[in-house]
């Protein structure tokens, strides 16, 4: 028991190490006034980084592809890729929000270390192999980030955002549960390995069915797929923009790592019957979010709906299932984490209305006024859009080639056909800041915020590599899919 | 199921109970109407407020979800309680870090000032 | 009769509960005044409760009257009693959406009652000993709960005090002035 509890929290020491991060933060940021700003950020920074070398320590130290805290728990390579992502996700988040808080005079203590406990909870689930660990988990990370969303409380929108995130997240959260309640009942475990052996023998009985739809649900709103996206354009258009940026990346990404660990590892059996669903959902939030964002003029709406139809494209790699499948969804969220954090970066930098929002027409010209800033937001753009000399040209490929390979070609059809849609609404952006001449005094500026510009670089360097050299990335995804096999019940 | 059969009975005397004395009061009482007795607290707390006329401030709900937060941690105190001798040391490591995180909790909320009623 | 009785407790009970859960939440969304809504909510808790006796999960019928008859329902009622309530005004609106909320419901419901139907029968499944025998020792349901619950869900149960922990947090940031803007509010009186 003390030798097996010694091994459990060796391998729990990052999230041990992020949560005395998020505790300090908390409690240091109370006192003096609460507006510490710089070294509050810096604190957090901090922590994500010691939670860094803790999870390099936490790989090298526990044994590979053992299971934890009894069978709750693994540190298998597919859980340390997204622990890696959901870490650059939280240190590119207090960047991102440290000249935003100040300029909006908020409190930034709650604000850090709500980030770095949703960050606790994503990397929770990534390592979950039982279904309770996941959840509690998914809750650690939807609560605090209800909370995020409605923090600039003297903003009616935002207020709205937390409000409408907050009651259907619960709901989706309670059709989640339920299903997890009838798989339960029909299989008798929460523990996916257990899940997958007993579904072997076990009768398709509509209960079954049932719970693995109402799974199945749960996860496709966390993921914000049509047509459980609903909340999405409003919760990100409200909440403050950093918390947007965060949103619209970390918990996505959680939210795949669960729905690949969970129906590619314990629900693998029910294949045929889900795969229809998934795949219908991921056709229609391909087209939906595209056609939808075409017609948006709030820059952070127009994201939001680029964010639904980002989620459709990184479905296609679930459905595929296959090792190259969940490879290339993990290589399209890295892509996807680091071109929308830098777009979302310089909505930030760019800000000019304050809290309203800025319309696509308030970029009008700014490739004169500020050549610079204007060619960093074509560049995310284009990876967005997935534009050949760019990361996000070779996530597309990825995902794409792996759906072929399994045989859904009428769904990259559709991929295809909505990607060349969406760069109409990406490269609206760009025509403004490019083709357009602005008014004298009007549009947008970038503003002072030498924060917020090192994470739009950090960002930058990450599309830039990737695109004109993804094979080391390639491969650190493609070694995890491959053990993916081994380590994934 | 048959041990349930006194908690039946117990249920059923404790519903009983409030219902008969109302009756039983309301047979041998006068009635005579009073606004004073319409009032949801009769020898309490003043009303703040009309409902659906007036908004009221959070703090009502704010002290409430306190509540309930600690309501649920009392909850996980009961089977550890019983299991208490059998989880031996590791049972009681593991409670006190528990406790510990909600004791951040508390710190925070009472530095924050969220237990003062301002 | 007596005997009758003993014979057929389960399912007199099981029917007796389920009927009041239902009626409970219909009489929430029935009912005009507040404070009846409420108490057929607390009328559902009990009654779930008492499902919950059936299945032979007695902690967790305690903690569905300890938390949600006790804490959640102290929740709605605080706030009730200190002010009037009146019954709420009778309104009628036309939501547009309204008929793809009743369509996407009514599925739901559906499955569920299909689901229901179909399910094999866990009442003649939940085997008290078996539940109760945790290494060769039988034990009350509150001790099982806690064997399993701080031996093998020990990680579950701690990241349980973060997410309450975020929580009383949450409502914190959300229901409490900052000091900054307490003061601006006094300088403005």
């Amino acid at each position: 028991m003390n030798m097996d509890l010694r091994a459990d929290l060796l391998a729990l020491l990052p999230e041990l190490t992020l949560t005395a991060g998020a505790l300090v933060v908390l409690l240091a940021g109370v006192g003096g006034g609460g507006r510490r700003h710089g070294g509050l950020a810096v604190t957090a920074l901090a922590s994500v980084g010691l939670t860094a070398i803790a999870l390099k320590i936490a790989v090298d130290v526990s044994e590979a592809g053992r299971l934890f805290f009894s069978g709750m728990f693994v540190l298998d390579p597919f859980a340390v890729f997204f622990k890696v992502l959901f870490l650059l996700t939280a240190a590119l988040a207090p960047l991102l929000s440290r000249d935003y808080l100040e300029r909006h005079d908020y409190r930034p203590g709650e604000y850090h270390s709500l980030v770095l406990f949703a960050t606790v909870g994503m990397m929770v689930m990534a390592s979950g192999t039982n279904l309770a660990s996941i959840y509690v988990g998914l809750e650690l990370m939807a609560l605090s980030t209800y909370v995020l969303a409605g923090y600039f409380r003297r903003e009616v929108k935002s207020h709205e955002a937390a409000s409408k995130y907050f009651v259907l997240g619960a709901l989706s959260s309670g059709v989640l549960v339920y299903g997890l309640s009838l798989l339960f009942g029909e299989l008798g475990s929460l523990d996916l390995a257990a899940m997958a052996a007993a579904l072997g023998g076990a009768e398709r009985t509509p209960t079954l069915l049932t719970g693995m739809a109402l799974l199945a649900c749960g996860f496709l709103f966390k993921v914000a797929a049509v047509p459980f996206h609903m909340w999405t354009p409003d919760v990100y258009e409200g909440a403050p923009t950093p918390i947007t940026a965060f949103l619209s990346v970390g918990p996505k990404a959680a939210a795949f790592a669960i729905f690949l660990r969970v129906f590619l590892g314990g629900l693998e059996g029910l294949t045929p019957y889900w795969v229809w669903l998934v795949g219908g959902s991921a056709a229609l939030t391909m087209i939906w979010g595209n056609l939808a964002a075409l017609t948006q003029d709030n820059v952070k709406r127009m994201l939001a709906y680029s964010s639904i139809a980002h989620a459709g494209y990184a479905l296609l790699g679930l459905l595929a299932g296959s090792e190259l499948g969940v490879q290339s969804v993990l290589f399209y969220m890295l892509v996807y984490l680091v071109s929308n954090l830098g777009a979302f970066g310089f909505v930030i930098l760019l800000e000019s209305r304050g809290y309203a929002g800025e319309t696509v027409a308030d970029y009008a010209g700014l490739a004169r006024r500020q050549p610079l800033a204007a060619f960093g937001m074509l560049v995310f753009l284009l990876s967005l859009g997935g534009i050949p000399p760019t990361a996000g040209f070779m996530g597309k490929l990825y995902v794409f080639a792996a759906a072929v390979n399994a045989g859904f070609v009428w769904l990259v059809v559709v991929a295809v056909v909505m990607s060349a849609v969406s760069l109409y609404y990406y490269l609206r952006i760009a025509m403004q800041m490019y083709l357009r001449e602005g008014q004298e005094g009007e549009g947008a500026e970038v503003l002072a915020a030498p924060w917020t510009a090192r994470a739009i670089g950090v960002c930058g360097v990450f599309v830039g590599i990737i695109g004109v050299y993804p094979a080391p990335f390639a491969a650190a995804a493609r070694t995890t899919a491959a053990l993916i096999g081994v380590t994934l019940p | 199921m048959a041990e349930y059969i006194p908690i039946l009975v117990f249920t059923a005397v404790a519903f009983s109970f409030p219902i008969i004395t109302i009756l039983i009061s309301k047979a041998i009482r006068a009635g005579r109407f009073d606004p004073v007795k319409a009032e949801p607290y009769e020898c309490g707390i003043v009303p703040a407020s009309e409902a659906f006329d007036t908004r009221f401030s959070i703090r009502y709900y704010l002290i409430a979800v306190l509540f309930v937060v600690f309501d649920v941690e009392t909850v996980f105190l009961y089977p550890w309680a019983v299991m208490f001798k059998k989880l031996e040391l590791f049972g009681f490591i593991e409670m006190l870090v528990f406790l510990g995180i909600l004791v951040a909790a508390y710190i925070y909320a009472w530095r924050r000032g969220a237990l003062k009623w301002v | 009769m007596l005997d009758w009785l003993v014979a057929h407790v389960v399912p007199i009970v099981f029917y007796t509960a389920a009927v009041l859960v239902v009626a409970g939440a219909i009489g929430v969304i029935w009912f005009r005044n507040p404070i009846h809504a409420a108490l057929s909510l607390l009328a559902t808790f009990l009654a779930v409760a008492g499902l919950f006796v059936l299945q032979h999960a007695e902690f967790i019928a305690a903690v569905q009257i300890v938390v949600y008859a006790g804490g959640v329902m102290v929740l709605f009622l605080f706030v009730m009693m200190l002010v009037n309530v009146r019954t709420l005004p009778r309104e009628y609106q036309y939501v547009r959406s309204l008929l793809p909320a009743a369509v996407v419901t009514g599925g739901f419901l559906a499955a569920v009652v299909a689901a229901g139907l179909f399910a094999r029968s866990y009442l003649a499944a939940a085997d008290p000993a078996a539940l109760t025998a945790v290494e060769g020792q039988t034990m009350g349901n509150t001790e099982a709960v806690g064997w399993v619950l701080y031996r093998d869900f020990l990680l579950p149960f701690e990241v349980v005090s973060l997410v309450l922990l975020v929580a009383m947090l949450g409502a914190i940031v959300m229901g409490r002035k900052d000091r900054r803007e307490e003061d601006a509010g006094e300088e403005a009186r």
